[in-house]
């Protein structure tokens, strides 16, 4: 041991280290530079792929249309007719109101899941996880047609129902409703619950559960003193996941929705499409990106205080 | 100690995962207000066993009454018992008061009287004011504190603790184990301790259960253990023994002694030898029951050796004697007492050395 450390100040006093240049010598030191240095590609894409489009976008929003094209003046009309107009409002509130049921209805049916992959099965868990995302391998509008088939006024479900005598007639409210868009959704959108769910029941120490088991808690009082609280960041995370792209969803409902099924997304697509509204298209799609913001901030809240009242 | 005094009887329980035989046959009491350990090398079945006890494995053979109820049937949260994990098991999502209030939601307390159990509970660990720490911002020594309390505040009849001190550095594990015996005697309540490091087991317990390959080899007092040991696997494995093969020579029903390949001739009172004539057996002494010295002493059991490897340990050096008749040095362990007092320390060129002993000292145990 003395030998080596005395050889290798020798080596050093021969040979003293080579100094490196100014940069890597600033990127050495400083541990907020080589973390920017990391994720500038990153940075780069977010800037000219997210925030240039969103900031045309906030701009296009102040602007009316002329015409075939803009009036340039800034302008807060296309946010009042947005507050005042009932049409607006009575849209957004569908959407929400769809994609919320999709997302607790995929977060509640997801969990059980989740919850015997961590906890019930030993051996090639990844295996099972793979096994559930299999339906996602196939592209959503495949999925989407298959739900046709299976949810349509002659579909899997009708068919079946009457040949075993259980129904006379189809049922309607299958297909073309908001039923449809909210089971559509909530299986295409499955696997963002699922993975984000595992993970963080996966995370949870074993032997938490044994101790509360062990200081005189059943299996129920276990499960929502100790395992829900602390898988709670994998269902806000599912929720987020799950909530914010479907409120904004317009392929779903366009396929299945119906009259009664159109939501938000739909009526943006429409103004930058056949309407030819750019600037109230933006306009919508900010105020759902604030509306979004607004219900997860409550959201958040709302988790925060449930937990510290459960515990 | 009488099956009336027992607050814990294992009934010959097996325990098997598979085909893996992790409890052979298991059979003790433990009594009341006892502080008791199981001690035994990794993978000798004690953590089965006192899993056994918190209900989190069943037997698969065999009864365990915990005072005078058969647990068979009663699961793990309604068992009298509380543990105290090896990683604590802490719950990150609650503060320290939180923690250790965990148990009492079943007993129709107001806040007020949890809060003040609580802060008793902190009072006795030695963290007062800590109720509103984060579980994060605790140290080791801290989180056993308090999966200590957490558990005590039960006041269950038997606490369980399975390795509490094995994440804990050396001079806080010491410590620790003097804290958890006097809190051991503060509260009375029965200690089943389970831990591999036999000089632990030996400080705080009252009696140990030493296990090898899912079986109990002998349940005596730390002393008992030490000095008597019933076979040369507890021998070994506690403290450090010079193993040596003999015979049994009985003359008539005067006088016995035992004849040995290397320490001579030992003669020994008849109701020590318990063997008939011409037994094979081993002699074991521990190593600081050696006298060392350079001249023969008087009057004393004495072979001559030479000296073949020293180590010096501050405290005491340990000495490696070469003697006829013996295949493996003797393990010498001596006090180092001073220049001027006691023996100077020898050297390989002193020449012979000389090794005496008590026959009092003298372990027999069974030939293998």
């Amino acid at each position: 041991m003395a030998d080596t450390t005395l050889a290798g100040k020798a080596d050093s006093e021969a040979d003293p280290p080579r100094r490196s240049g100014r940069l890597a010598g600033f990127l050495h030191r400083s541990e907020t530079a080589r973390g920017y240095l990391l994720i500038s590609p990153t940075l780069a894409i977010m800037t000219v792929g997210i925030i240039m489009p969103f900031l045309i976008l906030l701009v296009l929003s102040f602007w009316t249309r002329q015409g075939f094209g803009f009036d340039t003046t800034p302008t807060f009309n296309n946010y009042i007719r947005v507050w005042t107009e009932p049409i607006f409002g009575a849209l957004l509130q569908r959407s929400f109101w769809i994609s919320g049921i999709a997302t607790v209805a995929t977060v509640l049916l997801c969990y059980p899941m989740a919850y015997f992959v961590a906890f019930h099965v030993h051996r090639n868990k990844m295996l099972w996880i793979i096994l559930m995302t299999l339906p996602f391998w196939t592209s959503y509008l495949l999925r989407i047609f298959a739900w046709k088939v299976i949810l349509g006024y002659e579909g899997v479900i009708n068919s079946g129902f009457m040949a075993m005598g259980w129904i006379q007639a189809p049922l309607e409210f299958l297909l073309y409703s908001q039923t449809a868009v909210i089971i559509t959704l909530a299986h295409a959108w499955a696997a963002f619950a699922i993975l984000p769910l595992y993970v963080s029941l996966e995370k949870i120490d074993k032997s938490l559960l044994e101790a509360a088991t062990d200081l005189g808690d059943g299996p129920v009082a276990r499960f929502l003193r100790v395992t829900l609280p602390l898988s709670m960041p994998g269902v806000i995370a599912a929720c987020f996941l799950i909530f914010i792209p479907t409120t904004g969803d317009y392929v779903t409902p366009a396929l299945l929705g119906g009259p009664d099924g159109a939501m938000i997304g739909n009526f943006i697509q429409l103004q930058f499409g056949a309407v030819n509204n750019w600037p109230m298209g933006a306009t919508l799609s900010i105020v759902l990106m604030l509306w979004i913001a607004a219900i997860a901030l409550v959201f958040l809240f709302l988790t925060r205080r449930a937990q510290a009242r459960i515990t | 100690m009488t099956d009336t005094d027992a607050l814990i009887s294992i009934r010959k329980v097996k325990k098997a995962f598979g085909s893996f035989q992790a409890i052979e046959e298991v059979s003790m009491d433990i009594g009341r207000g006892e502080f008791f350990s199981l001690l035994g090398p990794s993978g000798c079945g004690k953590t089965t066993l006192l899993r056994m006890l918190a209900g989190f494995e069943n037997t698969t053979e065999g009864e365990i009454f915990i005072d005078g109820h058969a647990m068979s049937d009663v699961p793990p949260h309604h068992r009298p018992v509380n543990m105290v994990f090896q990683s604590y098991a802490i719950f990150p999502h609650l503060n320290v008061r939180d923690n250790i209030a965990y148990g009492l939601r079943k007993r129709n307390l107001s806040r007020a009287e949890r809060y003040e159990m609580v802060d008793e509970m902190l009072d006795l660990i030695k963290l007062p004011g800590y109720g509103t720490r984060r579980a994060n911002e605790l140290s080791g020594g801290q989180r056993q504190r308090i999966a200590l309390a957490r558990a005590l505040i039960l006041r269950p009849k038997v606490l369980l603790l399975d390795e509490p001190l094995g994440a804990l550095d050396k001079q806080l594990r010491e410590q620790m184990q003097l804290e958890l015996r006097a809190l051991q005697r503060q509260v009375g309540i029965t200690f089943v301790f389970v831990t591999h490091d036999q000089e632990e087991a030996l400080t705080l317990s009252d009696r140990i259960a030493v296990m090898s390959g899912g079986r109990v080899l002998q349940v005596d007092t730390p002393e008992r253990l030490y000095e008597r040991p019933v076979s040369r696997a507890v021998a070994a494995f506690i403290g450090n023994m010079n193993f040596f093969r003999g015979t049994v020579r009985r003359n008539g029903s005067a006088s016995g002694l035992v004849e040995t390949e290397g320490l001579g001739n030992i003669p020994l009172p008849l109701d020590r030898l318990t063997r008939p004539d011409g037994a094979p057996v081993q002699v074991a002494l521990r190593p600081e029951k050696f006298t060392l010295s350079r001249t023969r002493p008087e009057g004393a059991l004495a072979v001559a050796g030479r000296l073949s490897n020293a180590a010096y340990l501050g405290e005491r050096s340990h000495y490696y004697v070469s003697i006829d008749g013996c295949a493996t040095p003797v393990a010498v362990s001596s006090p180092n007492l001073g220049v001027g007092r006691g023996l100077a320390p020898p050297t390989p060129e002193d020449g012979p050395l000389w090794l005496s002993w008590s026959p009092d000292a003298v372990v027999l145990l069974d030939a293998d």
